[in-house]
This record gives structure tokens, sequence and C-alpha cells, in this order.
């Protein structure tokens, strides 16, 4: 919103100003200020007269002393965009303009990563986009490197390096084979972010189980469910398990927990079971006393 | 200004005669609302003394129903109540009785047997509770006995539970922006077929939550002209479970009520998902689910709740298929009772009539919705 504000007051003021866009020669201006950095305008003539200066979100005004140079400190201006300057006097006023530039270095990096959570094994899954801003905030549009690293539980990083492009910069990579929290890090000179990226299992894979009675109901267990890289599907994801007795069906849909799914169910002799989790299906088991 | 006097004089005497009417020989309906002895038809026959039995209910009089009880002996009145508005908080527990008929079944000289269908009104729509009631004659009076239903006995018992509970946390307001969010549970339409009938056009359709967190789901689907144009847009709105554990799926069917199939060229699906708190307890299974055929096609089972807590309703959805696999159709049911720890509770949803010979095989699913509490 301040932003908004500042290019709309910037361009009120730029447009005002157009008339007497004619450099004036007694204001002696700097092509470029870097944000924050102090610089000077010189006056000619004599006399007193009100300088203003008006740019994104910044209006200043000073009372100076005509034939004299006027210093600004450091963090007079930080904004970067065009200003212009107005130099009242009599008997007609003065006009010029200079840009305020972002900073060269990098104070802040605004990171994108996406997506926060994703399945292993996943080609150009994990994408991270930096903005890269100064230490006003300001949009650095010059060429940056930045480089992006992304390590998986396991150590093994992947590396690249962008140079930003009217600003920002993006990249891919694969996620890998192993589940649990990937560092994803964007860095440039002194500025780094830092992203967490949950990697995931897969779907289950080579999903079994086992019955053996229990009472009189019949217990029905799987193995250890994994996915196809070997991970342990984690705790809460649903097992479905069914039986088939003649027209009759019984089903339950068991969470698994402590790695494996469990239920005790009434199953009648000759009946067929089956598991599946979600569009995965594992083995079947006809169901003999 | 002498027609002008009649006509006022009239009204008062018509109004005068009207009150004494109404004071003398008052309206069964208006005596009952003042608290008058005479409130209902004498039970002189067995159809008249359930009749009677249905209006106390209706106006939740549970002392005087219990009253014209011929078995009242053999339980309580809190039992009676509880037994028509549920042990625990239920469906049955806010239900008014919107209307209920009577229906002769068999009758002798001193006992006969009567239907009674009652139509409680919920806040999920209409349900129906069926009761045949054994009516005897007592003198000059009839009187129905209460088939009780009997509150289940769970033994006292404890019951470990582990299961995994997800909690979000959001990014907060004073966050910058860009910072990392949550992601949204990644879910998949695997199924989706749209199905013209009488009443218009029916998607049905199944969906997956392919990720590993619990998602809240819906479905919206639009209907496109041939060339392009939407047509209407509709949402699954409770036909679904909108709740999906990880790699659970559900059935959904979207009503486009008055659409016609022919002039749809195509159709635009939106699955939405949130990420939500979840508990993966409690399980409930279903036992012993049967098709059963036309007339009067239905899917009927038993729910068992294998945990520890009181599901106060159940939500029951069912997918059924052809003998290719196709879904054919989707029906759902809310149990009016709650379910208590590993106590079986029957359910039963309708298949059309049209489509029951073409169905081959179903798929139950179960959404358990708890607000806690004992009566």
């Amino acid at each position: 919103m301040r932003r908004l504000l500042a290019i709309v007051l910037g361009g009120f003021a730029a447009g005002i100003a157009q008339p007497a866009f004619a450099q004036s020669g007694s204001l002696t201006l700097p092509k470029a200020v870097e944000a924050g950095a102090a610089f000077s305008i010189a006056i000619a003539g004599s006399g007193k007269a009100t300088l203003y200066i008006a740019g994104p979100g910044q209006v200043l005004e000073r009372q100076v002393d005509l034939g004299q140079t006027v210093a600004f400190p450091v963090g007079t201006l930080y904004n970067a965009g065009r200003y212009v300057v107005i130099l009242e006097e009599s008997p007609a006023p003065e006009t010029g303009e200079f840009d305020v530039v972002p900073e060269k270095s990098v104070a802040k990096l605004s990171f994108l990563a996406r997506p926060s959570r994703l399945p292993v094994g996943l080609h150009d899954g994990v994408t991270g986009a930096v903005y890269a801003f100064d230490a006003y905030k300001n949009l650095i549009v010059g060429p940056t490197p930045v480089s992006f690293e992304l390590s998986g539980p396991s150590g093994a990083a992947q590396k690249r390096t962008v140079v930003t492009k009217y600003g920002a910069a993006w990249t891919e990579f694969d996620s890998t084979a192993r589940q649990g929290a990937d560092q994803f890090v964007a860095e440039t000179g002194p500025a780094s972010t830092r992203r967490v990226i949950s990697q995931v299992p897969g779907d289950p894979c080579g999903l079994t189980m086992t019955a053996k009675r229990d009472g009189k109901q019949v217990q029905l267990q799987t193995a250890p469910i994994r996915d196809c890289s070997g991970n342990p599907v984690p705790d809460g994801e649903v097992v479905t398990f069914t039986a088939s007795y003649g027209d009759d069906q019984s089903t339950a849909d068991v969470p698994i927990k402590g790695g494996i799914a469990k239920i005790d169910m009434p199953i009648h002799d000759g009946a067929l079971v089956s598991v599946a989790s979600g569009v995965v299906m594992g083995n079947q088991i006809r169901w003999e006393k | 200004m002498n027609k002008g006097r009649l006509l006022a004089a009239a009204l008062v005497i018509a109004t005068v005669v009207f009150i004494v009417i109404g004071t003398v020989k008052p309206i069964p309906s208006a005596a009952a609302y003042a608290g008058g002895q005479n409130l209902l038809p004498s039970s002189s026959t067995p159809e008249e003394a359930v009749r009677n039995l249905g209006d106390e209910i209706s106006v939740r009089d549970w002392g005087k129903a219990y009253a014209s009880l011929a078995n009242k002996t053999q339980f309580s009145e809190d039992e009676f109540e509880h037994d028509l508005t549920g042990y625990y908080p239920s469906l049955r527990t806010d239900a008014t009785l919107n209307s209920f008929e009577v229906r002769p079944l068999h009758a002798t000289e001193n006992d006969a047997e009567m239907r009674l269908t009652l139509h409680w009104a919920t806040v999920l729509g209409i349900y129906d509770s069926t009761r045949d009631l054994h009516v005897i004659r007592a003198g000059d009076r009839w009187e129905p006995e209460w088939p009780l239903y009997k509150r289940p006995a769970v033994p006292p018992q404890v019951i470990p539970v582990n299961y995994l509970r997800w909690d979000v946390i959001y990014p907060g307001p004073g966050d910058d922006w860009g910072v990392q969010g949550v992601e949204a549970p990644h879910v998949r339409i695997v199924d989706m077929r749209p199905v013209q009938r009488a009443e218009g056009v029916v998607i049905l359709g199944e969906l997956l939550n392919d990720d590993v967190v619990p998602a809240y789901v819906s479905v919206t689907a639009t209907l496109q002209s041939k060339t392009g144009k939407a047509l209407a847009t509709e949402d699954s709105f409770d036909k679904i479970s909108h709740v999906l554990l990880p790699k659970q799926v559900t059935p959904f069917l979207i009503d486009f009520p008055d659409a016609t199939l022919s002039s749809v060229g195509s159709i635009r699906m939106t699955p939405f998902s949130t990420l939500v708190p979840a508990s993966a307890d409690p399980v409930i299974e279903i036992d012993n689910a049967h098709l059963n055929p036309a007339p009067n096609a239905s899917l009927s089972g038993q729910l068992i709740n294998e945990s520890g807590q009181i599901v106060n309703v159940a939500h029951v959805l069912g997918t059924f298929y052809d003998k290719s696999g196709q879904v054919v159709w989707i029906a759902d049911e809310y149990t009016d009772r709650a379910l208590l720890p590993q106590t079986p509770e029957a359910f039963l949803i309708h298949i059309p009539e049209d489509l029951a010979r073409r169905v081959s095989s179903q798929r139950t699913v179960v959404a358990s919705f708890e607000y806690g509490g004992v009566l």
C-alpha cells in the first residue's frame, strides 16, 4: 500500500512538473543518488528561496540561501524512483529532476519456495523464486547472482547460481529419494533466506497383509508399509480392509499406526479378504479356518 | 347511519355467540392448547389408540404418552422418552415429529397389530422410524404396547487410543510477505461420470486425498454448453465425506436440477481442499454390507464403532458400481442414533429402482461427527 501511494504521489509530482521540465541554469543536480546516501545540490544566484524535492513517498521542503550548496545527510532520500526538484524564487520557479537508485548490496531476499510438501523422487518438483531488496526495501533491478542450494536429510545437496533479471531469479530442483525435511537456501552476499521443504513418502509399494484368528474375530495386519523408494509410509494414512463373502461385504478404513495397519474383523470362512490404500491394491487372502 | 349501527350490533352479537360456542364446545385442538382434559378422541379402536399416542409424541407429552401404554410397567418413563429422543446426543435429540401414519396390520376382537411410521424433521432433513405396535383391549379402551429399543449395555472398560492427530499452525499476520505457508492437501478426482436422470443431470465421482495430511474437501462442477458458455455451477454440498484422512477416498454427487445432458458440451470439475486439524480416531467398521435387490432395493449393513468414544452422528455414503466397475449411483444416509463403542448399529440406504439391477458391487464410507456429553 505504501509503495502504491509512493508511486501515485511520485507520478503526480512528475506530472504537474512536466510543463516546466527544462533544467534551470541555477540548479546543479546529481544525475543519480543511491538510496539513503548523502548528496548535495548547488544553487547559483543570490538571496533566499524555497527548495522542494518530491518523489515516491517523500517530499522535502528547505529554505535555502542562493549561491550556496545545500547538503542532504545520509538517509534523507531512500525510496528509489524519479524525484522532481522545484526552486521557488522570484520571478519564476526553477525545476529539475534526478533519480534515486537502489543500493547495490542486497540486504534482504524475499524467497518463495513451493511446494512446502511434496512426494519423494519428483522431477523439477521444487521451485524457488527470489526477489532482491536493498536495506530500504527497494527492488534491486540490476543483475545480481543468487545461489540456490537444496540439501536433503542425507546431506547431499543440489546447487545452482542464477543471476537476477529485473530483480527476480528462480530455479527448479528434483525432490530426492529420501523422505524428511530438506533445507532450501537462497543466498547472495550477506543476505540469506532459508525455507524447509518436507519430502514425504509416495504411494505404498508391495502392500501385503496376513490374517490370523483372534478369538471370535480375525486379526488382519499389514506388513510394515513402505513406498517404492523404501521410505516408511507415515502413520495416519488410511488402509482399507475388505472382506467379501457371497453378497455380503465388510470394510474398514484403518489408519496406519506404528508403520502397520491392523484390525480385528468378524470374517466368515471362505471369505475373500483384500487390502488397499488409496488407488494401490495389496494382496488377497481366502480365509479358511 | 342506521345501517352502520345495525352492522355494529350484528358484529357484537356474532362475536358473543362464537365465544359462547367456543367455550361450551371447543374443537379438540383448541382444547388441547388451552390445557383442557378432552384433548383427544377416545381410544375406542386400536387405530385411535395408536393415533392418540402419535399425537402425544408429536407434542412431546411424554408423561401422557407413557401413561397410555399397556406395558408401561416394563420400563420407566425416562427410558420411553430416551427411546424416542436418543440416550446420547444424536439426530433424534433435536428432532421434531413432522407427521405420522398409522396402518393396521392385523386385528382380532381383543388385540391388534398396528404399524406406526413417524416422520421426524431434523437439521439434516426428514427421517422415518417405523414401529410395529401390539394393541390390546382393556375394557372399553384399547392400549398400545410400546416395543422399547433397549439401551445397549457397553461393559465398563478402558480403551487406549493412540491414533494420530494433526494440528495446523498457519502463518501469523505479522509474518513477512513471501514467508512459507502450509501447502493445501493434494487431492485428485479418480472417477467422474455425468448421468441424466428425470430430475436433471447428476455428476457422480470419487475423490482421493493423495497427500499425507488430512484435508477438508469439496467438489464444484460447472456445466458448459457446446460453445463453452457456463450453464450452471453446483457443488457436492453434503453428498460427500468432507474430511478425508491421507489416502482416503470419498464418493461425491453433484445435482443439476432441470439440466439436460444433451445441451452440455463439457464439464469443468474443480476439487477444493484445505488443511484442517483432524484425528484418525474413531475407526468405524462397516459390517455385513449387503445389496438387497428390487423391489425396495437397498444397501443394508451395520456400523461398528471400534473406538472408545461415542459417535453422535454417522454419515454413511454408498457408492454403487456396475459389473465393469463404473460408478452407477451414490446415495447416503445419516444414522439417527449415536454409535456406542463396539455396538452394531444398522443402516439402510435406498437405491433407485431403475438402477438397482445394474448394481453389481458397492463401496461404503462413513464420516463421523461428535458433539460430546450425555443427556
